[in-house]
């Protein structure tokens, strides 16, 4: 059946990238950066714990660039899965299946999950008085 | 198993170019997918180019004009010319849909054409259809019964339930859903895939088939149905304008249902 020297026919290499499948890479992508990012979080909350330097540290790091980076992303990831999370599960009862539809959706979850990152990143920045 | 890249022996390498005839005004390029068993060489993209004035409006007619007066060695599967048998079954412009029914104006500029993706091929534009019409065989595409047929008339089915049925047996397994889907690339050994997913649920919802619950139970597989990720590239690329992914998600809510 599968004859050794057949080539395989391209796949990835010529599928047109479509809103279908880079929002499902998507919800893999920002799933598994949110599971790596746990660890991170395990840090801050044992900082709280373990006292006022230790969590001064730990907020310096967070607080740094690359550390606001890191929160950017993983708040960006946080509000990505969530909306897209919603939209899987109205798929698990068979809801908005329809290829306009589905697509009406997929647009709405890019839109609410930057919508919604600007909104904490303000807030955040508001809540901190306005300082940077 | 996920394998970003292809194979030494798949790797792409350039082609032949054949120009347009002379006095051509109206060209049009197309690359085209070739491998040729016999020569013992990688595949190859070879780029014709047409004079659109002189060539029917789909892309199954350019490839038949290829065929005739450039090129008689371009192989490729067509049958009816008018979408219902499956054939012509290929990946065009980056999506799969049916040659047959693709119009080459819908194409911006070079017409990119290659066999249906992640799939072993026979030559040029032919890929091996073995494995899917044996995963098609897997389901048992056909009525079971238990019970005896009415000696005097047929299984009759009322209008609703013959309504269930649209949008399902329309399909005819052209494979372009299935070749559409990663999860079929990365598992097709043994994740059944849109196209067959969709004809096992247009038996599973006949009202007149009377296995229903071995349909199901042979379905509880972590691979023969739940490789399904909801990536819905199936119902995008069907070029019948049909639902598999849906139907897949009607499956996984009859197994809940059932318990």
């Amino acid at each position: 059946m599968l004859t050794k020297d057949r080539p395989l026919s391209p796949h990835l290499q010529v599928y047109r990238p479509q809103l279908t499948s880079i929002l499902s890479i998507t919800h893999r992508g920002t799933g598994m950066f949110l599971a790596f990012s746990i660890p991170l979080l395990v840090y801050w909350l044992w900082a709280i714990a373990a006292g006022a330097e230790t969590y001064a540290s730990a907020q310096e790091l967070l607080g740094s660039s690359f550390g606001r980076v890191l929160l950017f992303f993983w708040s960006y990831s946080l509000f990505y899965h969530l909306c897209n999370g919603v939209r899987h599960l109205a798929w698990d009862i068979g809801v908005g299946l329809d290829i306009a539809v589905l697509y009406k959706s997929g647009w709405g979850v890019v839109a609410l999950s930057f919508a919604l990152t600007a909104m904490a990143w303000i807030a955040g920045y508001a809540a901190r008085g306005g300082s940077l | 198993m996920v394998e970003f890249t292809l194979p030494a022996n798949s790797k792409i390498t350039a082609g032949v170019t054949h120009s347009a005839s002379e006095g051509t005004n109206n060209a049009k390029s197309f690359k085209i997918y070739r491998w040729d068993p016999d020569s013992g060489e990688n595949p190859r993209i070879d780029l014709y180019a047409l004079d659109m004035d002189r060539c029917g409006p789909m892309v199954l007619d350019a490839l038949i004009k290829i065929k005739n007066e450039i090129d008689a060695t371009l192989t490729f599967r067509r049958s009816c010319r008018e979408g219902i048998c499956g054939s012509c079954a290929m990946n065009i412009d980056g999506t799969n849909t049916l040659a047959c029914t693709k119009p080459i104006e819908d194409v911006n500029g070079t017409v990119k054409i290659y066999p249906l993706p992640h799939m072993q091929v026979v030559k040029d534009l032919v890929p091996d259809m073995t494995h899917f019409y044996a995963q098609y065989a897997s389901i048992k595409p056909w009525l079971q019964t238990t019970t005896p047929v009415p000696p005097d008339r047929e299984r009759l089915q009322s209008k609703e339930e013959r309504a269930r049925l649209d949008g399902l047996y329309e399909c005819i397994l052209c494979a372009c859903c299935s070749t559409s889907c990663p999860s079929y690339w990365w598992n097709s050994d043994r994740y059944l895939g849109p196209a067959i997913l969709l004809q096992a649920y247009r038996w599973i919802v006949d009202s007149r088939d009377e296995a229903t619950g071995e349909r199901l139970d042979n379905l509880i597989d972590p691979f023969r149905l739940y490789r399904c990720h909801t990536i819905m590239n199936c119902s995008k690329t069907c070029p019948k304008s049909l639902n598999p992914g849906k139907a897949i998600a009607e499956i996984k809510k009859l197994i809940v249902a059932r318990r």
